[in-house]
């Protein structure tokens, strides 16, 4: 900037009659609002922000290679933060192709603030060049939108905007702004509002008391308690207050994929993940535990199997800050509606107050039960196959990284093996798109990640087939020099796919193989970048080492895994926790 | 089992879709749906007659209230309140029929207010199963054209619904 202060700078009073465009408003109104990164691609609908944006250079701007990739790599960014991750779009295709991360965020409901550009106001409905109804075609998918009529309305509705997306249950607001709205030419006086009130919006702040009480006490009356997680936790910052509670009462817990990494877990009262490919342990803790606390959890399908059969045994106490999550599938008996982590704080305290103490007989009983379902080995494999087990892949990746990383994933056997082999100790470490599933996600995820902590190292999981989504990515990834590293579970099949033809389709393996695919190692170097390809078990260590030993690079390594492997344990549809498939064991691998 | 819910929302053109697209989207019952705007110009009143089971109906509540754009709800079925539908109706009124007609307008105390050589246009107030015994009532063939409101409604006693 030229010497003059920062327009809008409020701690300068001449400013605060700055005239600015609504170009620079927008601008201006993401600066105020603390936003260091957008990330972006250019088009005719947005070329008066883009102007307003060579000028400032308080905001980094990151140059995708698909609006795809803009929308997940904020997304990735708010994952790994707790930020508001943001982009910026353009009208039409730049809108549309950027719906697919919209819709990403909002399954897992990340705060995130996405900027569209939209034709001038008086031809909307004109079917103008690169006009879509970008409010229409996103209103199923957003927390929030807004179309912006008036360049007046602008800055508000950008703190309106801002406010939604990270309040209450976070999500994606769209912002639809006119091109003329942004017209540098027509300046307005600028003040970015304190604060916004919506008299239609106010999410809880706390738990009912009584109600917290009454989980409490239930609680303590358990003799097979299980404790229930899921991202809430992580989104909402309680991932301390959680441990403490758990390790307090010395209950065993598991996780839903989304909230992985909430409790420690390499800890031992932590169960491993639960659901359709959740441990053993966790899913029989489910069927039989006689109190079930969830917190920060939806019930999504992947999670109950059959609901008929869910928890059969078990009161069920359910902490979500969004009441409609609550009783949505399973019927709850002692329904919390607050921000996890105010909840926890008071259970906490009501603990304290009450002085009770669980029910130590029973609770030695129910962990040697838990301990006898663990001897299953549910997550088995053969360790001393000849070909990469992914399993063993990641295990390896665990190893080398000494479980400090940041992982993103792809979505496919690949996902799962991460969820179920990488143990996470921290929130925010493990990045994935749980509710949408969405293949192309991991490596865009890994950018915005990577951008928030360049120092950390951050690698993404992927599938062959996953992989080529986003690749075009890799070129962003280059003129940034984000060191990320790639770790391909190349098994030349869509795995997951093949696994469920394998189960339920006789084999039948109907376009699931992965044809023609490129040369990973020769991609990756032209697009400026270092690839490595590893086809046997006693070189993948070596070769994992040395890609993280480039600290500055970007390392795609292709490895070569076993492509019949399958993801153990399975509840297959229509089944309950206690009717796993689980993995073949020692003898039967060598009958088959 | 019926509910009848009454809401306050923004008077802003996308809160009517959010709501329409919001029962398509989830596969909720409507029945009808009627908006206009209230005293308060930035308000408009929305009266919505949906059926499902009791956990249905919970879960359109709140999927209602989660809507940036509600701003009060109100299920009218679980206290006293007055409905109230309007029609309007076009018969076939020939010089046989009208005696008959006219007969059935006064019963339902109803209005004529259009009428030609060959037709009525009858306009009824009430409660909905009313206009349904209207309908009902006129003989065979006579109508020609229905035009309902859609329920709207408001509860008795004091208390309103208002911001
Ligand atoms: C191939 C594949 C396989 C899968 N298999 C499994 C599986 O085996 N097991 C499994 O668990 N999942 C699996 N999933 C993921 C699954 O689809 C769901 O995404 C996931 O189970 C949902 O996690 P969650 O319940 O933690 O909810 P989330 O989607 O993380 O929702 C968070 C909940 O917390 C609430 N919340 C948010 N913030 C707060 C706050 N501050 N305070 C209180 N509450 C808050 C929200 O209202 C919401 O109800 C799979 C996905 C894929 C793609
Ligand atoms: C965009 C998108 N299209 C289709 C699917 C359905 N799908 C889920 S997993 C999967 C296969 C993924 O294959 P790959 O990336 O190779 O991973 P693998 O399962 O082999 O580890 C497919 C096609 C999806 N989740 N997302
Ligand atoms: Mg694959």
């Amino acid at each position: 900037m030229p010497d003059q202060p920062a327009p809008g700078d409020s701690s300068n009073p001449a400013n605060a009659l700055m005239q600015l465009s609504g170009a620079e408003i927008t601008v201006q109104a993401l600066i105020d609002e603390g936003v260091e990164t957008v990330f972006g691609y250019p088009g005719g609908a947005v070329l008066h922000i883009y102007d307003a944006l060579f000028k400032r250079d308080e905001i980094k701007h990151i140059l995708v290679r698909h609006e795809q990739g803009a929308s997940h790599a904020a997304d990735g960014y708010a994952r790994a933060t707790g930020k508001v991750g943001v982009c910026l779009v353009t009208s039409g295709p730049g809108a549309t192709n950027a719906v697919t991360g919209i819709a990403t965020a909002y399954m897992d409901s990340i705060p995130m603030v996405v900027l569209t550009g939209q034709v001038p106001t008086p031809v909307i409905g004109s079917d103008a060049f690169q006009e879509v109804d970008t409010v229409g075609i996103t209103r199923p998918c957003v927390k929030h939108n807004f179309l912006v009529k008036r360049v007046e309305d602008l800055a508000l509705t950008i703190k309106k905007a801002f406010y939604i997306a990270k309040s209450g249950r976070p999500g994606p607001v769209v912002v639809d702004i006119p091109k003329d709205v942004t017209d540098p030419n027509i300046k307005i006086p600028y003040q970015y509002p304190v604060d916004v009130h919506l008299r239609s919006y106010s999410p809880a702040q706390r738990g009912h008391h009584g109600q917290i009480k009454r989980a409490v006490e239930k609680l303590l009356a358990a003799k097979r308690p299980v404790f229930y997680t899921g991202g809430g936790v992580v989104l909402g910052d309680a991932a301390e207050a959680l441990t403490t509670l758990v390790r307090q009462l010395g209950y065993p817990i598991t996780s839903t994929l989304m909230g992985l990494g909430a409790y420690p877990m390499t800890d031992k009262q932590f169960l491993g993940m639960l659901g359709m490919h959740g441990t053993y342990e966790a899913n029989m803790a489910m069927h039989e535990t006689d109190c079930l606390i969830a917190i920060g959890a939806r019930f999504d399908d992947r999670v109950t199997g059959k609901i008929e059969h869910f928890c059969p045994h078990a009161e069920i106490i359910h902490v979500d800050v969004d009441p409609s999550s609550i009783s949505k599938t399973v019927k709850v008996h002692v329904p919390i509606v607050g921000p996890v982590q105010s909840v926890l704080e008071d259970m906490l305290a009501v603990l304290e107050d009450l002085g009770g103490q669980p029910d130590r007989d029973a609770l030695t009983a129910w962990w040697q039960q838990i301990d006898q379902w663990r001897g299953v080995d549910c997550l088995r494999y053969d360790r001393t196959s000849q070909v990469i087990k992914p399993q063993f892949a990641v295990e390896t990746l665990y190893k080398v990284t000494n479980g400090d990383l940041y992982l993103t994933s792809d979505v496919g056997q690949h996902q799962m093996f991460a969820a179920q082999f990488y143990p996470f100790d921290k929130p925010r470490r493990w990045i994935n798109s749980g509710g949408l599933g969405t293949m192309g996600f991991g490596l865009p995820a890994a950018m915005g990640v990577q951008i928030a902590h360049p120092d950390a190292p951050v690698a993404c999981i992927s599938g062959e087939a996953s992989i080529l989504m986003c690749i075009q990515e890799m070129a962003t990834c280059k003129q940034y020099d984000l060191p990320i590293k790639v770790i391909l579970l190349n098994n030349g099949y869509m795995g997951m796919v093949r696994q469920w033809q394998e189960f339920f389709y006789e084999s039948r393996y109907a376009h699931s193989y992965v044809d023609a695919l490129p040369d990973f190692v020769h991609l990756a170097e032209s697009f400026g970048h270092v690839g490595m390809r590893v086809e046997k078990p006693d070189e993948l260590e070596a070769a994992m080492r040395e890609a993280f030993g480039m600290k500055d690079r970007f390392v795609f390594l292709d490895v070569v895994v076993d492509p019949t492997e399958n993801v153990y344990p399975m509840i297959c549809a229509g089944k309950g926790h206690h009717e796993m498939e689980l993995p073949p064991t020692m003898s039967e691998r060598e009958l088959a | 089992m019926r509910h009848i819910l009454s809401m306050l929302v923004e008077n802003e053109s996308g809160a009517l879709s959010r709501i329409a697209g919001l029962f398509s989207a989830r596969g909720y019952n409507i029945e009808s749906l009627t908006v206009a705007p209230t005293d308060e110009p930035t308000l408009s009143r929305m009266t919505l007659v949906t059926s499902g089971n009791d956990d249905i109906v919970e879960q359109i509540k709140k999927q209602l209230n989660k809507l940036i754009d509600v701003v009060k709800l109100q299920d009218l079925s679980e206290g006293e309140h007055i409905e109230r539908e309007m029609m309007l109706v076009k018969l076939r009124a020939t010089r046989d029929d009208r005696d008959e007609l006219m007969r059935l307008v006064d019963i339902f105390r109803a209005k004529v207010i259009d009428v030609t050589d060959v037709s009525y246009v009858v306009e009824l107030t009430g409660a909905s199963k009313k206009l349904d015994a209207f309908i009902k009532a006129v003989p065979e063939g006579l109508i020609i054209e229905v035009v309902r409101s859609g329920p709207t409604g408001i509860s008795r006693g004091e208390k309103g619904l208002t911001v």
